[in-house]
């Protein structure tokens, strides 16, 4: 019994040390969406590339994709850049928002390192992206048929993120009437 | 030397803090901008999260100052500026988190910890009363009966 009473400290001690090192695990810039399952933030967003209809929350419907936010300024984004493309020949659609970024440098941007985008649209002033609760870039949604936020990921995309994570769920809002 | 110093002193003693908000960025009325800092500065920066946007020179942190100040131009009261910026990035964004179900163990949490811990000491302190502490001493009474007891014994 007494040794019970002495060990109890020990033991709550322990707990909270691990409680501790869990936390140090973990990412505090992955913040989860406001948006989820909700619809997306109206907006209407100027094009990026040449002769180009810009990006508006109107044509983000129809079928599952993902709304990329980019910069030219950004660095991950140029790591993730390849994934997305890969992604774009397998078929799968992705629309670009060019947060915070002058749309001359996100056309050479897309010049230079390949363009993924279906729908691609600037947002000079970052407005739309705030509307989105984007935190920094590259951030990624994916949005369902009928226009709803149902994941975002916050980071560059790796291929791993990709077969682990949203391909999967990409493929069950698919299934999803 | 001595004066030196004084105004060494001094110098500490009147700066204030250095805030990351921008001549450009403040309202013309002070009474609005008084507001708009007192807000601002409940307001978590996304990007240097341990710094509120009043203090981050981060540029998201000069957008969502100028989306403030916007708010309250429009009308908006203290809570509902600050609610359009916790509809965008949630509870987060709040320096000072909500009392909520969620939030519960997080405001409860160390006062619950306190009273397990006087608790505790409670018990121990009531378990070591009886075996620990030494008898008291006999009464002369006592003793005298105790002389007597032996006394009887040794003469069986």
């Amino acid at each position: 019994m007494k040794r019970a009473v002495f060990l109890a400290p020990v033991a709550l001690f322990a707990l909270v040390i691990i409680a501790f090192a869990a936390g140090l695990g973990r990412d505090p810039s992955r913040l989860p969406s406001t948006l989820i399952d909700k619809p997306l933030p109206v907006f209407d967003l100027p094009a990026v590339r040449d002769g180009d209809v810009g990006l508006k929350t109107t044509d983000i419907t129809g079928q599952p994709r993902l709304l990329n936010v980019f910069a030219s300024w950004c660095v991950s984004c140029r790591v993730e850049h390849p994934v997305l493309l890969q992604l774009k020949a397998s078929g799968v659609p992705i629309d670009g928002l060019d947060w915070k970024d002058e749309a001359v440098d996100g056309r050479k941007y897309l010049v230079e390192q390949g363009d993924p985008y279906r729908l691609a649209g600037n947002d000079r002033t970052g407005r739309a992206g705030i509307d989105l609760g984007v935190a920094g870039v590259p951030e990624t949604f994916l949005v369902d048929r009928r226009g709803r936020v149902r994941y975002k990921h916050i980071g560059p995309i790796s291929p791993d993120d990709w077969s682990g994570i949203i391909k999967p769920l990409m493929d069950r809002l698919r299934a999803e009437g | 030397m001595k004066r030196a110093l004084i105004a060494l002193v001094a110098a500490f003693a009147l700066a204030g803090p250095a805030l990351a908000v921008l001549p450009g960025e403040q309202l013309r009325d002070p009474k609005l901008e008084a507001r708009a800092r007192a807000i601002g500065s409940e307001l978590r920066c996304l990007v240097c999260q341990n710094q509120s946007i009043d203090d981050s020179d981060a540029a998201l942190a000069g957008d969502l100052r100028v989306i403030l100040r916007e708010r309250i131009l429009a009308g908006d009261t203290d809570k509902q500026a600050t609610d359009y910026i916790v509809k965008r990035y949630g509870d987060y964004v709040l320096l000072k988190p909500p009392f909520e179900p969620q939030t519960l163990l997080l405001w409860l949490g160390p006062a619950l910890v306190l009273m397990g811990g006087a608790v505790w000491v409670a018990t121990m302190a009531r378990k070591r009363n009886p075996g620990d502490e030494p008898p008291p001493a006999l009464t002369p009474e006592e003793h005298e009966q105790l002389l007597r007891k032996l006394d009887a014994e040794s003469a069986l």
